[in-house]
């Protein structure tokens, strides 16, 4: 059996997701991959969060969707404990997967299109339950349980979701997420679709739940200010790949990373005495390279040397104290003097 | 004959706003008021659905012929004479006019305004040749000008290349260079940068600052995020369910906010430099439909300060500082102190 550390409930080694490109009309012929994830490494502790930061296209979705293994990985493997032990996602068979997903369960980001217009929300919550040969009965009950426990009314439940505004959806997506007593739930951009009013709520009860039941959660977001109030550490991927892992507060307080800093920097804070570099940086994501050579940050990186160029720079612990997580990938990350936020 | 305040370039007074559906009456937007300095900036913010597009394409006329518009959109000309934009006729040439040459639009989604089957060129020089009376070899030139000062590389080739060509980014600054081939004298931005990640946000964001500075021109930026506006403009004005509920100068609305929806707002926003496993403070409920309109304040459902004559009274507007106004009826009696202090 795989062995991890005892309050480790997931650990991710070497996560790899290639998407064949392929091309040619009558004979299709794979040219190449698209290399969504490229080696991607961490661990989660028991009723912690890990943030998994990034922009458009760095591979946030494809990571969780082969961590919940919707998606087949290329390579790499997925620890996660279980009730009955310690399994590989990676490889398990179907019976394994189907067993393991009660105990690790997703959130979607987009709350009108997640939930099946049709069913009522008995039907939608009760779904996982259902699948899982709970009587009729033992269903309502759970099911009235989870709306409280979310916060909505018992008798929503025969409500279609079109009668829900887009929090009170959420809502009803992380009680689907609940149904089976999970002891992870993968989150991605679960807050990105809500107004500013609701959102706030949303993160509440997520923290609320944490709390309450010690859930551990992956977190992936996009919003660095919403990070920073759910997650005990947090990795910023670049191009399918983490560029820097740390401790939240200083990862935002000392980043090591020139990307890593240029997130922060960018956003404007709801403050206009305060500093907005708004110049921060040059050009775009471009999408993921087909083949690697030197650091994928380096077309963009203002301090970008001759070996960034060259030579793809590896994630390394740069923390002096064992009790403290910082994990960079740059050459030049002793050198530079970046700027956090305090 | 209508009359404006002297300095400024666009009031818009009692603006209203409905849709007539099948369903029912949508009251999309209910007597709005608000005015735009020459060569400043004003902010229209607040959530999904409160009437902010609404509101700007009735300045442009651009809402569809199911749209009921009443109230006055007071533009006053380079010579001096005031146009009262809701008095013109539909799809007359006095509009067409001041859509060609005096007030531009950027949207959220550049295809929508950048034609997919025209090259990027044909589509910058239409409003040169046809407004400004430029020659070709002029309008090539200018465009070249304009897209290399949006930050396109290549300008020389890349003029010729249909938007699809372009990444995201440069199709957004394409879309501006649009904007302002008119030369225009007013530009709306609606959601700007809201589909971009945060270091392109960054980037747009300035590059429309800049313009804005170079062409003197005067700006309404449209935006659910507190954040963009905090850095961007000199007034703000709060909207919640198609009403202005707060207006006044950037600074004041975040270092003195007197709406309770205002401060909710404010509150709900999650800061860059918060704590991990602190609550953000939300409002509580959703934004109610607009399809039927609660009596009285608009607000008083989602308000822990509401009293019992909010039921019944739509709140005035109050003057509770030099250029601030806030429509509420906790500080009625205060416009009378304010105008004994001043
Ligand atoms: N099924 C697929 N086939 C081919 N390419 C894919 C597939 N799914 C994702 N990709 C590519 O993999 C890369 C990573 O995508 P992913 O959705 O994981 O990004 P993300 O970080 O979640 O982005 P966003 O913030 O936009 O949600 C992108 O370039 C995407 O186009
Ligand atoms: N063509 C239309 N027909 C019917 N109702 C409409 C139409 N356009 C807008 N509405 C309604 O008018 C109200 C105001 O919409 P508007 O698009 O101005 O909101 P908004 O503040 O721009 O929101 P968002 O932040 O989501 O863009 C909403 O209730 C909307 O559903
Ligand atoms: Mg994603
Ligand atoms: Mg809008």
């Amino acid at each position: 059996m795989p062995q991890m550390p005892e309050d480790t409930v997931l650990q991710v080694t070497n996560l790899k997701k290639y998407f064949p490109i392929e091309s040619g009309f009558l004979r299709r012929k794979v040219v190449g991959n698209v290399r969504a994830v490229d080696g991607v490494s961490f661990y989660i502790k028991k009723g912690r969060t890990l943030g998994l930061v990034g922009e458009s296209g760095c591979g946030k979705t494809t990571v969780a969707r082969t961590i919940l293994r919707a998606i087949d990985p290329t390579e790499g493997s997925i620890l996660f404990r279980t009730r009955d032990g310690i399994v590989d996602m990676a490889t398990l068979d179907n019976e394994g997967l189907k067993k393991a997903r009660t105990e690790i369960q997703m959130v979607f980001q987009d709350p009108y299109s997640s939930l099946n217009p049709r069913m009522p929300i008995m039907d939608i919550i009760a779904e996982p339950l259902r699948a899982h040969g709970y009587s009729r009965k033992d269903q309502e009950e759970r099911v009235k349980e989870l709306l409280e426990l979310v916060g909505l009314r018992a008798e929503y439940a025969r409500r279609y979701p079109h009668s829900f505004s887009g929090g009170q959806r959420q809502r009803i997506g992380i009680a689907r997420a609940l149904a089976l007593n999970p002891s992870v739930v993968v989150a991605d951009e679960p807050v990105s679709a809500l107004d500013v009013s609701v959102q706030a709520q949303v993160l509440n009860l997520l923290l609320d739940l944490q709390e309450q039941m010690g859930l551990t959660y992956l977190f992936i977001s996009h919003d660095l200010s919403v990070v920073r109030y759910l997650c005990d550490r947090v990795a910023v991927m670049y191009l399918g790949r983490i560029v820097e892992l740390a401790d939240v507060d200083i990862l935002y307080g000392q980043p090591r990373h020139p990307y890593t800093s240029t997130l922060l920097s960018s956003v404007p804070d709801a403050d206009p005495r305060s500093a907005w570099h708004a110049k921060a940086i040059k050009g775009e994501i471009t999408g993921p390279p087909r083949e690697v050579r030197g650091c994928a940050f380096a077309p963009r990186c203002p301090y970008a040397v001759g070996i960034c160029k060259s030579t793809a720079p590896e994630l390394r612990s740069i923390s002096t104290d064992e009790s403290v997580t910082h994990e960079v990938a740059c050459h030049l990350a002793e050198e530079l003097e970046l700027e956090g936020v305090s | 004959m209508d009359t404006m305040t002297e300095g400024n370039i666009l009031e818009v007074r009692d603006l209203t706003v409905r849709f007539m559906m099948n369903e029912g009456t949508v009251h999309a937007v209910n007597g709005v008021t608000f005015s735009l300095p020459e060569g400043k900036s004003i902010g229209i913010v607040g959530e999904s659905g409160c009437g902010k597009t609404v509101s700007a394409y009735s300045v442009t006329q651009l809402l569809p012929k199911t749209a009921r518009v009443s109230g006055q959109i007071l533009f006053r000309e380079k010579e001096g004479t005031i146009t009262d934009i809701a008095k013109l006729p539909v799809d007359g040439k006095e509009i067409r006019r001041i859509r060609g040459q005096e007030i531009s639009m950027i949207f959220q989604e550049p295809m929508s305004s950048l034609s997919p089957v025209h090259t990027v060129f044909n589509q910058l020089a239409e409003a040169m040749i046809l407004f400004q009376g430029m020659t070709k070899k002029q309008a090539r030139e200018r465009c070249v000008e304009l897209l290399k000062l949006v930050g396109i590389e290549n300008a020389e080739r890349r003029v010729d290349e249909y938007p699809f060509q372009f990444s995201g980014g440069m199709r957004q600054r394409a879309m501006i260079a649009m904007a302002l081939a008119r030369n225009p004298r007013i530009l709306i931005a609606d959601e700007p940068t809201t589909a971009l990640d945060v270091t392109l946000q960054a980037q747009v964001l300035s590059l429309i600052q800049e313009m804005q500075d170079e062409f003197k021109l005067s700006m309404i930026l449209i935006t659910h995020a507190l954040g963009v506006v905090a850095h961007m403009v000199d007034y703000i004005h709060i909207m919640y369910l198609g009403r202005v509920v707060e207006s006044g100068p950037t600074l004041e609305i975040f270092e003195n906010p007197k709406h309770p929806y205002t401060r909710g707002l404010l509150n709900s926003i999650p800061k860059l430099h918060g704590k991990r496993g602190q609550r953000v403070s939300s409002i509580p409920g959703a934004v109610p439909s607009a399809y039927s309109l609660p009596e009285g304040c608009v607000f008083r459902a989602r308000c822990s300060e509401r009293r019992s004559a909010c039921m019944y009274e739509i709140p005035r507007r109050i003057q509770v500082g030099s250029e601030h106004y806030v429509s509420c009826c906790l500080y009625d009696g205060e416009e009378d102190q304010y105008a004994a202090n001043a």
